[in-house]
């Protein structure tokens, strides 16, 4: 009778079985290569036309009819201050959010009811928070087609993403801290302010900026408050020489973004627009990127003492 | 009030009794009609096999099962001198975790500093004195056997430390707020032989200073440490007596096989 531990049985079995491996592997490979590689083409692409028009002039120009003398001042200033009133909406809004509804919140039909409309929140099309903020910002609340509305706008898509994050963050700390908290008398608030929050931080800020990431490149709800493509001046400077200094006359000022920018110049029939565009293009990206970077920086970093 | 008659009264010999104590995860029924009593200043140990309630019934006397939904106690657990039932509705789980401190199965010092850690229970009653707070990290930290080797690197962070030493600064944090008494749930579990026995001396040490309930499923362990020593199983209390007469001659068979080794 034939032994069931033969040897050579047992060797061609396992190489067949290996087989699997390889197969696998190599489709794994190429699936990822279609992605990275259409990333990196869609880049160099980008880089080969945008690079020759970057120079300090590109960043300190206003739009322009002539191209070589077009720049992306007002998109990028505008950009920075839309971002601005995002973050200082949906920052506050989206962690008082996620603490509450993650240690809070009694366990029942409602609260699962607002976790599934958070959670499905965040996939609703960014155009449909266009046409809220159009109607809520732009005309209810007499915002107007202001840097606020715009800011406001964007705060509300990326709110379901720092809600989430923030949840995700605190749900990882482990039960044993904070039934440590709570088993030396600590009350609700004083666990969360004095453990919660600074043990979730790098989760929170990492979900924060990959909100902002995203709300950087929205356009379409952008378009729909309605946003100017062409715009050859500054909203008003925040910082005043005489009394009292501050001035939030810029909130209400109109604005251009960078992809608006992008959409106007590539929208043009001249070839040299087209270059714009793609170095316009190119800050964008790497603007992103750069956000991109930092959440993974700071998560290193804050994340390094702490260890579960 | 009634500082005179007090006086007059005897000396209270059990720091708390517990008075058919039910309690229930929602639908399921974990500790079924328990009496006993915790006598002060000694080392009470709870006994049993893996899910006959002993954490259940430790978590009781801090009001832990509270933090989660659906739990309900029935019965009385009276803390001795003032006599209050901490499981009544009208007193505040948190009054109840500061007097009763708690020391975890698994170390679970904060993500802070040695000095952080031990003070965090001062500081939740408000203690914001930079002397005081000193003097009571120190002292924990002494009475947890853990002031010589840490005392040059008390802003360091905690998880530096050993797992033995993370143990021993979870009491020092336990012990900072002056607890009446002190739980210990399964506290040498996930620590090597020479950490425990260092954890071990450390709690017959503190016998003379706080009423010590501990959970072990280890019975050498319970038979070194303890002065009484209950038997659990199935959520039923099934001996309660000196720790003596419970590993030489116990009433009960049940207990008998388990201490034995027959069963369990």
């Amino acid at each position: 009778m034939k032994r069931v531990n033969d040897l050579e049985e047992i060797r061609r079995i396992i190489g067949l079985h290996k087989r699997w491996d390889l197969i696998f592997m190599i489709t794994g490979i190429i699936a990822l290569m279609i992605a990275v590689l259409t990333f990196m083409a869609l880049f160099a692409h980008m880089l080969v036309d945008g690079m020759p028009r970057l120079s300090w002039d590109f960043f300190t120009s206003f739009p322009s009819r002539r191209p070589e003398s077009a720049g992306i001042l007002s998109a990028w200033v505008g950009t920075t201050l839309v971002m601005l009133v995002t973050a200082i909406a949906a920052v506050p809004l989206g962690i008082g959010s996620g603490v509450y509804l993650e240690e809070y919140a009694s366990k029942n039909l409602l609260t699962e009811i607002i976790e599934i409309n958070v959670t499905n929140l965040a996939g609703v099309p960014s155009i449909i928070y266009g046409l809220l903020a159009l109607g809520l910002f732009v005309y209810q609340l007499g915002f107007g087609q202001s840097i606020l509305a715009a800011g406001l706008a964007l705060a509300l898509l990326i709110l379901p993403v720092v809600i989430v994050a923030t949840r995700e963050a605190i749900r990882s700390i482990p039960v044993a801290i904070r039934e440590g908290a709570y088993a030396l008398g600590a009350t609700k608030w004083q666990t969360v302010s004095d453990h919660l929050l600074p043990y979730s931080s790098a989760g929170i800020l990492t979900g924060i900026i990959i909100g902002l990431a995203r709300a950087i490149g929205e356009t379409a709800p952008i378009i729909t408050i309605g946003a100017l493509t062409f715009i050859a001046f500054l909203p008003p400077s925040p910082v005043k020489s005489e009394f009292p200094y501050i001035s939030f006359e810029w909130l209400t000022a109109p604005f251009t973004v960078m992809p608006i920018q992008m959409f106007n110049w590539v929208s043009r029939p001249e070839e040299a627009f087209q270059l714009n565009a793609a170095a316009a293009g190119l800050v964008l990206v790497v603007m992103t990127l750069a956000m991109n970077g930092l959440a993974i920086y700071l998560r290193y970093r804050m994340r390094k003492n702490i260890k579960w | 009030m009634q500082i005179d008659s007090e006086k007059t009264l005897e000396p209270v010999q059990y720091k708390s009794e517990v008075k058919n104590l039910s309690f229930y995860y929602g639908g399921f029924n974990a500790l079924k009609k328990i009496n006993m009593v915790l006598h002060d200043k000694k080392i009470t140990a709870l006994i049993g096999p893996s899910g006959c309630g002993k954490s259940t019934f430790l978590r009781c006397f801090n009001r832990m099962h509270d933090l989660y939904p659906g739990n309900r106690y029935e019965g009385e657990i009276i803390l001795h001198p003032d006599d209050v039932n901490i499981l009544a509705s009208n007193v505040d789980p948190i009054e109840v975790r500061m007097r009763i401190s708690m020391v975890f199965q698994k170390p679970n010092p904060f993500p802070k500093s040695i000095y952080e850690n031990v003070a965090y229970g001062l500081r939740v009653r408000g203690i914001r004195q930079r002397a005081i707070l000193d003097e009571k990290v120190e002292f924990a930290l002494r009475n947890s056997a853990l002031w010589d080797e840490v005392k040059d690197r008390l802003h360091d962070l905690a998880f530096n430390l050993s797992g033995g030493q993370q143990q021993r600064l979870c009491i020092a944090r336990a012990l900072a707020t002056d607890p009446e008494i002190l739980l210990f749930d399964e506290p040498t579990s996930a620590l090597d032989p020479i950490a425990t026995a260092s954890i071990e001396e450390l709690i017959t040490d503190l016998k003379n200073k706080v009423t010590i309930l501990i959970v072990t499923h280890n019975m050498q362990q319970a038979a070194r440490v303890s002065d009484y020593t209950a038997y659990m199983y199935l959520g039923e209390l099934i001996e309660f007596d000196v720790t003596d007469t419970i590993f030489i001659k116990p009433k009960n068979k049940q207990t008998e096989d388990y201490i034995t080794g027959r069963f369990g």
